[in-house]
């Protein structure tokens, strides 16, 4: 912490780690039905064990594993396999530059691009709907922090205790992560009637690429691309005059 | 060792776009414009993360719109947001056990 330029103390730094921490118990929740069916799936597709347990420790992408293993299994050549973990983990690119201005100032590159590793939908999700006006890399450390072990313990749990969770139980798990971005919208749109509009056009947006034939080639992580650009877009001109609503 | 390489490429082309931005946008001062669409990107994605995926999360398109509602009302009456991802399980469970 030795680049911190704030006059906190030790003690106060802890109580930032501590508050990211407990916003990133929902999260965790979510991750381990998750991580879990990640190990099982990695497992039954005959994936090396130490590969599967490498993947959750250094790429950390929910979306990007599955659909690795998924092409491993298959033989795909490494090219297609980078090409598309790529292509579905851009939309990291966008949450990173909407955090970019909201973190407090002042921090090295270090930090800033040690923090940006835990970077994922639900950890941003989180973080950009904090109420703090600036976000403090210790928050940011805490609650990746969570997220990250939750990660990688339910992925050794999916590879070894194969059998622990009812099946009844974790298709019911499923839905957690979808239900915690509605805990997450819900208090946005109470607050802010942009978000609501903003929201309502990203989900219509991506429907329609998700169900009309005409996108069918696109690749579901740029679908979600496209429809958040758009939908930002949207809100950007028909709220021009509500940056200081937040 | 091809997958380890594999693995480390793939942490890589993920890491990157979670990276730049964050680095290299940190200090820069955008116009209003762009700076309310960077604002608006968290209720954007928010929107597109959950709909339509929602409705296949739990490979039965009618409870995972039960658990859904579920978490909404929950989430309406201002209910701590682990309560809320709680709420819409146990709503998906039910509903699976009901009907």
């Amino acid at each position: 912490m030795s680049n911190d330029p704030s006059n906190d103390s030790q003690q106060g730094l802890w109580t930032f780690v501590v508050e990211g921490i407990r916003a990133a118990i929902p999260i965790a929740v979510g991750y381990l039905p998750i991580g879990i069916t990640f190990g099982l799936l990695a497992r039954a597709a005959d994936i090396p064990t130490y590969i599967t347990m490498l993947m959750s420790l250094v790429i950390f992408a929910g979306a990007s594993q599955f659909v690795g293993i998924n092409l491993i299994a298959l033989g795909s050549n490494c090219g297609e396999i980078l090409v598309t973990t790529f292509v579905i983990n851009l939309r990291h690119l966008l949450m990173s530059a909407s955090l970019a201005p909201r973190i407090e100032p002042g921090y090295s590159k270090g930090w800033l691009s040690l923090m940006s590793f835990g970077i994922t939908d639900e950890t941003f999700t989180v973080a950009s709907t904090h109420t703090a006006q600036h976000l403090k890399p210790e928050f940011l450390l805490g609650l990746n922090l969570l997220a990250f072990t939750t990660w990688n313990i339910a992925t050794w749990i999916g590879l070894f205790l194969a059998a622990g969770i009812p099946a009844a139980v974790k298709t019911s798990m499923g839905i957690a992560l979808y239900v915690m971005f509605i805990g997450l919208l819900a208090p946005a749109c109470r607050h802010f009637r942009a978000a609501l509009f903003i929201a309502l056009a990203a989900m219509l947006v991506h429907s329609v690429l998700y169900y009309l034939p005409f996108a069918a080639a696109m690749a579901a992580g740029l679908k979600i691309v496209c429809s958040t650009v758009i939908a930002a877009l949207l809100g950007a001109m028909f709220f021009p005059g509500e940056e200081d609503e937040f | 060792m091809k997958y380890v390489l594999l693995v480390f490429g793939m942490g890589l082309v993920t890491y990157l776009p979670r990276m730049l931005p964050i680095v290299f946008l940190n200090n820069i001062n955008l116009g209003s414009f762009w700076q309310n669409f960077l604002r608006f990107i968290p209720y954007a994605a928010l929107g597109a993360l959950i709909f339509p995926g929602i409705l296949y999360s739990t490979g039965n398109v009618d409870s995972a719109v039960c658990g859904g509602l579920v978490s909404l009302l929950l989430a309406i009456v201002r209910v701590n947001i682990t309560l809320v991802v709680l709420g819409g399980i146990a709503g998906v469970y039910l509903w699976n056990l009901i009907m």
